[in-house]
């Protein structure tokens, strides 16, 4: 581990495609000089050389350094190292998370040039996002999150050891397959923070401990048998996160299932803002490592040999192939790009469409919109006529049971808000996942749990995917479990 | 806190436990490759790495997600310039038609990915089908490669292993050694001298100064360093007790064989081979198939060709001796030979055959198994069964083989004497 400060100080500029771990940290440094002037608020950074071996480990836990065993992991390595090895995919050039320090991967095979690309991409970019965007600072803490992957890595091997690998794996399975149920979506989740966890932990076990001998106890009682209907209804409201669900109530689960319960949705939780954010967190490392780029050339840090192998690998990046899925980071570049003109020189439809932000400061409002927006309303804000325009977007729609779409909005007809508000809305988490929520727990009557799906637009579940899934809530939960589709009226669709 | 660079390529192979997790996961899909591996494999690639190949849905991880053929859906996509409002677009069979934006993408997958077992991965599967017992498997496992060893200090070798420290010390005690006989001898020389001045004979004194001189010269004369000094480090090659080995396969391949005692067969000679290589750094095979006539094949010919005629074993343990006449000498060579038959076989053949094994073929080689394979061996009925039994001879053995699992024990038992405790 090299710090910094004892850096010999590089006289000439860089140039070439060899690298040494020196120069990795002397580019950091330069690259910070310059993001202090853009004043990009950042987690300290911490530079880590690997192999493209350990690029796919990190592939495979989502960029977290630890995380507990599951063969779920080992396929996804398989997947991911055959897909690499037959050439089908190229690796990421780099990978971060938000963590503090900030962790970056950097992969050996790049070149110099690669390396200068990735730093400012990475280390200032996605560093900075992740510190104040409101989504990273509400929902995820970047200080405690190592912690605590260390933490369920360590109680996860412990279960194995104390329940047998079989049933670990088991319980894994079943809480892997809710795992998109397991987010609190509304509500801010409780801090992480290990050291409470183990105490909590402790305590909610001998609770546990202490409720089940009095469940032997009152067992003996004879029941006053109600029937379903007669029960008062609970839970009052409909629950959303299933897992905090099934980790409160499941009513046969052992102590030990309901922390492993609890560390799944925990870590679903902590990538949550990602998901929610691709387009303007890939835009904002893009424009900023454009940025950056440029700038060390022009103060003479790089010579032109690297600037232009930069700026080939940043095209290649914001490639936008037509009729095809949007390019996040092709969008995310543009949209930024977009505001600053805004900024600096708008045109009248500017002004007419986008007036919060028609001629104010551009670093100002970029800081601003940088911590206050998601990927939905960044767009819906923020998506410019002129934006539209150049990626020619139209939007297409089609009907349940059409063999056709139709087009509906094209950018060169007065469709832009349409066309804006429909591509706003295909981040929005529903567009893409489906809503299910608990409805109904009968608890002092047959146990049943009752869950409900939100359907919109006639969108319907997967049946295939839904009955594998809920044979395993079904062996979480130890009793009947149901679930039906409604629409927005309340008229049940379907029943599964 | 300032920014950090950490070289992580050192730790390596953080996902080699979720690698075996998966691997026991897929147990049953991968058993069943490896099971058409044996098949369609040669003999000596089984110590090899294996490429393989999963269905996805042996490893499905469902979950709760929105069927993308249901519903009103709209999209919205880039880079349009042919399409007007109102315009009509055929929807894509091909998956990319429906779906919404960022949530698609699994459905575009493959659905079989490849990946390569190792070799000790490999062999694991193949010899849980063959329910090896733990410690067996654990000695064909591993590999053991012949290795050279410090051997002491030796007087002759090339100048890049001299010693230079034994060397000197050699000088040193050739040096003591001559000098001390030197210096006895100047002693005298002088005291020659000296009597001889005494007694002034002057041919005397001419005689003792020339001695006297000539001892000089002679202790002048004792090298610093002598050839005979030298010593050289030696590395020596320990001796393993595996040098060359062929192994004979013989078959029986008229038309009672059919493709499950061939494929029984194979298994024994596959398991045999695994075993030698364990126990022998090289070992070549020789097929040799026949009917009434015995014939040298490649391994292709021998387990997928087929052969009209009566069967005459006697022709194989014939031809197996002319081979081992022609090239493979006793004295360099462990012979072992391998036959698998049903058990057919007509007339005094059996007797004729059980004979001529024991006269000729056992004093060549080192061991000689059997291996009668099919449903019917279990009753031991066979003739050529009943004529083998008669053989005495630490060099024989035989088993019969009529179900896949018990390949392993039958070689097991046929290697009870051989095998180390």
């Amino acid at each position: 581990m090299t710090r910094a400060g004892t850096l010999p100080t590089r006289e000439s500029r860089f140039s070439g495609s060899e690298w040494t771990l020196d120069d990795l940290l002397a580019i950091e440094q330069i690259c910070a000089r310059h993001a202090g002037r853009y004043a990009l608020d950042t987690y300290p950074n911490q530079l880590e050389v690997i192999t493209s071996e350990q690029m796919l480990d990190s592939y495979v836990s989502s960029g977290l350094p630890v995380n507990y065993g599951h063969w779920s992991f080992g396929k996804q390595y398989l997947i991911e190292s055959g897909k690499y090895r037959s050439g089908a995919n190229a690796l990421a050039y780099e990978i971060v998370i938000n963590t503090n320090p900030c962790i970056a991967f950097l992969m050996e095979g790049n070149s110099l040039a690669m390396q200068a690309l990735v730093i400012p991409h990475a280390c200032f970019g996605h560093n900075s996002f992740s510190k104040s965007n409101y989504l990273f600072t509400q929902w995820t803490q970047a200080d405690a999150v190592l912690d605590y992957m260390l933490f369920a890595r360590n109680y996860i091997a412990e279960c194995e050891e104390r329940h047998g690998a079989a049933q670990v794996e088991q319980t894994l399975d079943a809480l892997h397959a809710l795992r998109d149920q397991g987010l609190d979506k509304y509500k801010r989740p409780r801090k992480l923070d290990t050291r409470k966890e183990r105490a909590d932990q402790a305590k909610r076990l001998s609770l546990a401990q202490e409720a089940m001998r009095q469940g032997e106890y009152y067992s003996l009682v004879p029941k006053v048998s109600k029937s379903a209907e007669a029960e008062p209804k609970f839970p009052a409201e409909p629950e959303e996160n299933l897992l905090y669900f099934i980790e409160k109530h499941a009513p046969k689960l052992e102590p030990w299932q309901r922390e492993l319960a609890r560390i799944v949705r925990k870590i679903a939780q902590y990538f949550y803002p990602q998901r929610q954010t691709q387009v303007m967190n890939e835009g904002w490392a893009t424009f900023w490592h454009h940025r950056l780029i440029n700038d060390m050339y022009d103060a003479g840090q790089i010579d032109q040999g690297i600037l232009l192998e930069c700026l080939h690998s940043h095209t290649n990046v914001i490639k936008q192939t037509d009729y095809a899925r949007v390019n996040p980071y092709a969008l995310g570049f543009a949209a930024w790009n977009e505001i600053k003109r805004v900024c600096e020189a708008p045109t009248a439809e500017d002004r007419e469409y986008l007036p919060g932000i028609a001629g104010r400061d551009w670093l100002e409002t970029f800081h601003d919109i940088m911590r206050n927006y998601r990927d939905e309303s960044f767009l819906l804000q923020f998506a410019t006529p002129k934006l539209v325009r150049d990626f020619r977007l139209m939007n297409i729609q089609t009907g349940d049971g059409l063999d056709h779409w139709t087009v509906s909005d094209t950018a060169g007809s007065d469709g832009f808000k349409a066309i804006r508000s429909h591509l706003a809305a295909s981040y929005r988490l529903e567009s893409y996942m489906p809503e299910i929520s608990v409805v109904r727990y009968g608890r002092d009557s047959d146990r049943k749990l009752t869950l409900q799906h939100q359907s919109y637009n006639g969108r319907m579940l997967l049946e295939d995917e839904t009955a594998q899934t809920l044979k395993h809530l079904r062996w979480l939960w130890g009793f009947d479990v149901s679930l039906e589709t409604v629409d927005q009226t309340g008229k049940t669709l379907k029943a599964y | 806190m300032s920014s950090v660079i950490v070289d992580r390529r050192p730790d390596k192979g953080k996902s080699t436990a979720n690698r075996q997790r998966v691997l026991k996961r897929l147990e049953g899909a991968l058993k069943a490759q490896v099971d058409q591996m044996i098949a369609r494999r040669k003999i000596g690639d089984h110590d090899k790495a294996a490429d393989v190949a999963i269905n996805r849905k042996d490893v499905k991880e469902p979950s709760f997600s929105l069927d993308p053929r249901s519903g009103a859906a709209g999209r919205v996509l880039p880079g349009n310039e042919k399409y007007r409002v109102g315009d009509k677009i055929p929807r894509d069979p091909s998956g990319s038609g429906r779906g919404s934006g960022p949530g698609e993408g699994e459905s575009e997958q493959e659905d079989i990915f490849r990946f390569a077992l190792s070799r000790e991965e490999y062999l694991s599967l193949l010899f849980d089908e063959l329910e090896l017992p733990p410690m067996v498997k654990k000695s064909l496992l591993e590999i053991d490669a012949n290795k050279f060893r410090r051997g002491g200090v030796v007087r002759y070798g090339n100048p890049s292993t001299v010693c230079v420290a034994r060397t000197f010390k050699a000088s040193i005690g050739r040096r003591v050694a001559a000098e001390a006989h030197f210096e006895q001898a100047l002693d005298a020389a002088e005291a020659e001298l000296r009597v001889a001045r005494s007694s002034a004979v002057p041919a005397r004194v001419q005689a003792a100064e020339l001695e006297l001189k000539e001892v000089r010269q002679r202790g002048a004369d004792i090298p610093f360093l002598d050839p005979i000094d030298l010593r050289h480090r030696s590395l020596i090659e320990v001796q393993s007790p595996r040098t060359a080995a062929v192994m004979f396969c013989l078959m029986d391949v008229s038309s009672s064989m059919d493709e499950s005692r061939k494929d029984l067969a194979k298994r024994f000679f596959t398991l045999l081979y695994l075993f030698l290589t364990r126990k022998y750094a090289k070992v070549e095979l020789v097929f040799i198939r026949h009917t009434d006539q015995a014939q040298e094949v490649d391994e292709d010919t021998f387990f997928s060709g087929t052969q009209a005629g009566s069967t005459k074993v006697l022709s194989a343990l014939a031809k197996m001796n002319e081979i081992i006449g022609l090239r493979y000498p006793a004295s360099q060579y462990n012979v072992f030979g391998a036959q698998a038959s049903d058990g057919d076989a007509f007339g005094n053949d059996s007797t004729e055959s059980s004979a001529y094994l024991l006269s000729q073929l056992l004093p060549a080689s080192r061991y000689f198994v059997y291996a009668e394979v099919g449903e019917a061996a279990a009753q031991e009925s066979s003739t050529l069964w009943a004529a083998y039994r008669g053989i005495e001879s630490d060099h024989f053995n035989m088993a019969t083989v009529t179900a896949r699992g018990e390949v392993y024990p039958a070689l097991a038992k046929l290697f009870q004497k051989e095998q180390p405790a």
